[in-house]
């Protein structure tokens, strides 16, 4: 989607409408936008400051790169990082790879009221809150009243397993429970896509005796390649960024867990909420937001290298 | 010729099969809780959670009539955050847009590149809610909840704009310039009534994100008074393991009697989507369209 693009060409010639009352039409939200968005990003001089409450905002000494120094010696810069990028990277690979699978399914259904009760069905999860999501978890993977220790370990004899203080199996309860959210709302993206492939090429592919299975993976595949391709790059261009309720309201925010569940949004907010290290955190999180901004630009760099109608800019 | 066909049937008979077990799988968990919270609390402390429980209880229900008065107020604040949330974001994001898509307006690239830098670079959460807090006093109350963080996004801006400029020809403006109108009633009168397409599909969506959020009233809110509905499922959550962890120790052994804490908490959840459930099948057309819509062109 181009959503930044250049008209200057159009305006020639025309007359320019008076400038004072379309700005004060759109000075309500660009007052918006100056609050909420911009003086924050003034503020990350917070990062090189030892933030102390009581000195406040302006008053706290400056101390250079020290916030930064700290927390790259942690174990923890290296923990979130790592759980950041890792879960990110699977959950691109596998969410895209079951996302098509979905799409194509629901497409080849063909009839109207099937693919409406199916979709929906898939789609439901992604309306709930990750506070939400987090009870059914627990309904689940509680150790005492869990349906998995009560019902499905003890059905095998198996011994009961204290899930929230056991980090093993966490990046496949992670790695499901966003499948479950976002899979069915992915796959509305590819269906369209599918749906927007030329009839043509199918009836081509028929009468040269193609199979409905040879149709898909050399008609629909292929064809869906662009979308893919951008779907994916602009995943990766907010890779640095987790899904902050998936880490945080799904593990119950489990200290025991932290090895496997701290991402750089969870590691922000212990830090300020919970430890109140403002420094620390605001190192951390501007170190977020640069990573985060240079992946975007790179991957809107590759996007319109391939595709420019789909850059963002 | 007719092999393709059988293939085709074929295919469709797996795909639906395939389908229904995945759909039953994203059910199963929903359907999981819906049973638990209507559980008898001997039977889930005894053998937890279950699809087919021994006994059925309305206890958890009776109980939250009981406490009504607290899940009514997180209720109440949700509604109105949800309603005054969405309304304001319609009302900021179609007026910001608007200019933006006018082919007149002398600084619409300019305006477009200071919503869009949005999107490339944030002063992340540590600034922002020290902004909110310090500067902005924003701590426990209801504009906590509403205006940090989800009233504008460029996202939705360019969903507005992009709207304007396809779907509606400028000619109507300068028709209307031409009978006099001004450019506040040019747009109220016009250009909003016409966007009512993308503004139920923004409003669908930010009306989502308002009775979903938890994180603006995790940072700003500490008063219980003013808990939405979220945050006041998070405190049932902390609340109920806490008592828990006293019961173990065996000095608050009796207050699993008064509470029947293991399907309360499966219905305080219940309550929390039953809107969404309600709601869906009406809105789910509108729903798919809008994910279309913001994610491939056209």
């Amino acid at each position: 989607m181009k959503i930044w693009g250049m008209h200057m060409g159009k305006r020639r010639g025309k007359r320019l409408a008076k400038t004072g009352p379309l700005l004060l039409i759109a000075a309500p939200g660009i007052l918006y936008l100056l609050m909420n968005n911009y003086l924050p990003m003034f503020g990350v001089f917070l990062a090189f400051k030892d933030y102390n409450y009581v000195k406040g905002i302006f008053g706290s000494d400056w101390n250079g790169f020290d916030n930064f120094r700290f927390l790259f010696k942690t174990h923890d810069a290296w923990v979130m990082t790592r759980n950041t990028l890792l879960y990110n990277a699977a959950f691109i690979v596998i969410g895209t790879i079951a996302a098509i699978f979905i799409a194509i399914l629901i497409y080849e259904l063909g009839e109207k009221r099937r693919v409406k009760l199916f979709q929906s069905a898939l789609m439901l999860p992604n309306l709930f809150s990750w506070v939400v999501i987090g009870f059914i978890a627990y309904a689940f993977l509680n150790a005492d009243t869990g349906f998995i220790n009560n019902t499905l370990l003890k059905s095998f004899g198996a011994e009961p397993i204290s899930w929230y203080s056991t980090p093993g199996p966490w990046p496949v309860i992670l790695l499901i429970t966003y499948l479950w959210k976002y899979v069915g709302y992915f796959s509305i993206v590819y269906i369209a896509s599918i749906a927007g492939i030329d009839k043509s090429v199918y009836e081509a592919a028929q009468l040269d005796g193609a199979s409905k299975m040879q149709q898909i993976m050399r008609v629909t595949l292929p064809l869906l390649k662009p979308t893919i391709v951008i779907m994916t790059l602009m995943a990766v261009g907010r890779i640095f960024y987790s899904d902050f309720g998936l880490f945080y309201q799904v593990p119950q925010n489990s200290g025991r867990l932290f090895e496997v569940t701290q991402t750089i949004d969870t590691y922000v907010y212990r830090g300020l909420m919970e430890l109140h290290d403002v420094g620390m955190s605001a190192a951390a999180a501007l170190y977020q937001s640069i990573v985060g901004f240079l992946l975007v630009m790179g991957a809107n760099a590759l996007v319109r290298r391939l595709d420019n109608e789909n850059a963002l800019f | 010729m007719k092999r393709p066909h059988n293939d085709v049937k074929r295919f469709q008979r797996f795909a639906t099969a395939a389908l229904a077990i995945l759909a039953v799988f994203a059910l199963l968990p929903i359907l999981l809780i819906a049973i638990a919270s209507v559980t008898d609390e001997n039977v889930l402390v005894s053998s937890g959670y279950s699809f087919l429980p021994a006994k059925l209880s309305l206890d958890s229900y009776y109980y939250m009539v009981k406490q009504s008065q607290m899940i009514l107020r997180a209720y109440g604040i949700t509604i109105s955050v949800t309603l005054l949330g969405t309304l304001g974001s319609v009302l900021l994001t179609t007026t910001l847009a608007y200019p933006m898509a006018r082919p007149d307006f002398k600084y619409r690239n300019l305006l477009s590149f200071f919503v869009f830098f949005t999107m490339l670079f944030n002063g992340g959460v540590v600034s922002s809610y020290i902004m909110w807090t310090r500067v902005f006093a924003i701590k426990n109350t209801i504009w906590a909840l509403i205006v940090p963080n989800y009233l504008v996004t460029a996202f939705n801006v360019f969903l507005v704009r992009n709207y304007y400029t396809n779907s509606i020809p400028h000619a109507m403006v300068e028709s209307a310039q031409i009978d006099g109108a001004g450019e506040l009633q040019i747009f109220f009168k016009i250009m909003l009534p016409m966007a009512v397409p993308t503004v139920a599909t923004i409003s669908l969506f930010t009306g989502m994100i308002y009775w979903n959020d938890w994180v603006n009233g995790l940072y700003f809110i500490s008063d219980a008074k003013m808990y939405g509905l979220q945050n006041l499922l998070i405190r049932i959550m902390n609340n109920i393991q806490f008592l828990k962890v006293s019961s173990n120790t065996a000095l608050l052994g009796t207050q699993n009697i008064d509470l029947p804490g293991s399907s309360v908490r499966m219905a305080m959840a219940m309550i929390g989507i039953l809107p969404i459930l309600i709601l869906f099948p009406f809105v789910q057309k509108y729903f798919v369209k809008g994910v279309v819509l913001g994610a491939v062109k056209g």
